[in-house]
């Protein structure tokens, strides 16, 4: 089994942001991956390891396309525990969804995987597509939005439940596939492989980096790809050509009794 | 003359609600640009529910059908096959809806099949082809142009009116597409069963966050959602701890919600939360700590325990609705 797991850094969420003329100006930011790869990174070693054995299920394969010495990111899910990483030297900045998601599809055909796990959204464009775009593009099942993953090896399949706007939806989808993940796939108890004891309570959220994985990954095999390699070309379908601050909120006032709110709410919002 | 074709979802013969905002931003598109309205009903037999929504019309200049039992339940393979045949037999050049889960999982999917860009979660239509849109958690609006024979488009519910009722139209049926669902299995939605109104649609939110400790504290907020007949809501950190359902999240990556009253109770404001709630008409927060950031987006803040504010705010809207 080979998971292929897309990663993208993105401008540090904490910092304020600059407005330039059409865009964002992220010149001076610093670079962070988003946290819903690291989620999928999480995902992936959790389907790949057996909790209490050496066995490998899986290889790990990390995908960025992001400028070549721009990829601190991908060190850092090496150092997580990912075997190898795959780098499209580009700037996705300068690339449109449509684009990017044929590179992704593109890779994962090239590498024959059996799995593509990405985030769900990228904190900065949030546009929330891209998985769906690459299984439409490879002709393949997805399961977005995954809460829980429960790998049926024996069927090769994946059993996944999946967060929809009315409550949970169960889906399975036949090797291969796409998933996207949702924040509570990386609960104790979301990922199952089948071979970890089903008993076994992971620690909440991403791991860290152990001080081994950091001197591993330092050696672990890292291909760099140009997108011409991969035969597609650069569109331009979207362009940013407005940016504004959203509106902001007039300053509200603090109240010093559950009676004055009450007051306030009916007499002068009169929402109550 | 060329579609805007919107994609619409049913339920026991009935149009979902939240459909409509989608509606209103498509027909915003068609105005900006001189096309025309269409709506697409799709399932295994869409008749009953086409029928209903022809003779509202929502402003369209028609209802189409497709039928397919493997269009139910929903998959994202058979819906994104469907929806690109559909755009084949009517010439759409500019295919959307609201942003719903459904939407957001099929539309990406065949705006790919198609090789077309698909712009999320538009807030405003600028014109025929610009259309804005949140980046990083709201905390920008970015102006998107997009240049491409067929375009794609979620709508944000909250930031358009519901399309209203207008002439009847005519349901014209496409012809069967081919679907294929790739073997999934669909084994159904476990649904939040609630009496209450949907999170997206009530006038009233009340959300608990972290600071209610346990599943069992909500009951008192539970209370007062269901005086002032509203929904519950709730941050991450409340749902992760499995405090409430996964589907109470409000923010970045739960529900978008703009109600005329929020109450937001021990939730201490992060950028994500605030994402999913910040157009709300009037905010309330009550929280312990008075540094906490969500006293900034509040209209009224009250510094206080929970479990000392609430029961006494209960008891004044009790109190004012047995007076009244
Ligand atoms: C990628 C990503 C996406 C995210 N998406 C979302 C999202 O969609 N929605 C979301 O909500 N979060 C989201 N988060 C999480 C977000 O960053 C915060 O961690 C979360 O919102 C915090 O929840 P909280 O306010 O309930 O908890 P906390 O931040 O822990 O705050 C608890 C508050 O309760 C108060 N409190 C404690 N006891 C009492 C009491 N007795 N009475 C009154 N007040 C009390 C405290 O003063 C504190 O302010 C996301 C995070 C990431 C990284
Ligand atoms: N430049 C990129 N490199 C690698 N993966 C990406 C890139 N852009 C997006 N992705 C993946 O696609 C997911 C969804 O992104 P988006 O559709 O932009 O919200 C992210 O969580 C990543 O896993």
């Amino acid at each position: 089994m080979k998971i292929l797991v897309t990663v993208k850094r993105i401008p540090d969420p904490d910092e304020s942001l600059k407005f330039a003329a059409g865009g964002l100006d992220y010149s001076a930011s610093k670079w962070v991956p988003n946290a819903f790869d690291e989620y999928a990174v999480e995902t992936a070693l959790r389907l790949a390891e057996v909790v209490g054995g050496t066995q490998r299920l899986a290889e790990v394969i990390v995908l960025s396309i992001c400028p070549e010495a721009s990829r601190q990111h991908v060190t850092q899910f090496l150092a997580m525990g990912a075997d190898r990483g795959v780098i499209v030297d580009a700037d996705p900045d300068k690339l449109d969804t449509v684009a990017v998601s044929k590179l992704i599809a593109a890779v994962f055909k090239k590498e024959a995987c059996d799995l593509l796990i990405a985030g769900k959204l990228s904190q900065d464009n949030e546009g929330s597509q891209v998985a769906q775009r690459v299984a439409g593009i490879l002709g393949l099942p997805q399961a977005c939005f995954a809460a829980t993953i429960d790998w049926d090896q024996t069927g090769r399949a994946l059993n996944v439940t999946r967060e929809v706007d009315d409550g949970v939806e169960t889906k399975r989808v036949p090797l291969p596939a796409v998933v996207s993940v949702d924040l509570r796939i990386v609960l104790p108890k979301s990922v199952r492989n089948g071979s970890t004891p089903a008993t076994h309570a992971y620690n909440e959220g991403p791991r860290l980096a152990s001080l081994k994985g950091i001197t591993m990954a330092k050696r672990k095999p890292v291909a760099v790809l140009k997108p011409a390699d991969l035969g597609v070309a650069a569109t331009a379908t979207e362009q940013s050509v407005g940016v504004a601050a959203p509106p902001k909120r007039k300053a509200g006032q603090k109240v010093k009794t559950v009676e004055e709110l009450f007051d306030k709410l009916t007499k002068e919002a009169k929402v109550l | 003359m060329s579609t805007v074709l919107v994609i619409l979802e049913t339920a026991g013969g009935k149009l979902r609600s939240h459909c409509l905002p989608g509606i209103t931003c498509a027909a915003q598109i068609a105005a900006a640009s001189g096309k025309q309205l269409a709506l697409l009903v799709l399932g295994a037999d869409p008749s009953s529910a086409a029928t209903a929504i022809a003779a509202a019309g929502y402003g369209a200049a028609a209802v189409h059908t497709l039928a397919a039992p493997t269009l139910e339940p929903f998959t994202a393979e058979a819906w994104a096959d469907a929806i690109v045949h559909a755009i084949k037999l009517t010439g759409a050049t500019v295919i959307g809806g609201s942003a719903s889960s459904t939407l957001r999982d099929a539309l990406p999917r065949a705006a790919a099949l198609l090789d077309a860009p698909l712009v999320s979660d538009v807030v405003a239509v600028k014109s025929a082809d610009t259309f804005t849109r949140p980046v990083s958690s709201g905390r920008a609006l970015l102006d998107v142009k997009v240049a491409a024979p067929v375009v794609f488009f979620t709508a944000r519910g909250t930031e358009f009116e519901p399309a209203q009722g207008g002439a009847a139209v005519s349901v014209q049926a496409l012809a069967a597409p081919q679907v294929n669902n790739l073997g999934v299995q669909v084994k159904g939605v476990q649904k939040t069963e609630s009496s209450r109104p949907a999170l997206t649609e009530a006038e009233v939110v009340v959300s608990g966050g972290r600071g209610m400790r346990e599943g069992a504290n909500f009951k008192i907020l539970e209370e007062l959602t269901d005086l002032l007949g509203g929904a519950l809501g709730a941050s991450r950190a409340a749902t992760d701890a499995g405090m409430v359902p996964a589907d109470l999240q409000v923010g970045q990556t739960g529900k978008i919600v703009a109600p005329e009253l929020y109450i937001a109770v021990a939730v201490s404001g992060a950028i994500q939360h605030l994402a999913g709630m910040k157009g709300s008409k009037v905010i309330v927060a009550i929280n312990k700590d008075e540094e906490a950031p969500i006293f900034q987006v509040a209209d009224y803040g009250l510094v206080a325990k929970w479990e000392d504010a609430i029961p006494r705010l209960i008891d004044l809207i009790k109190a004012k609705k047995s007076a009244s």
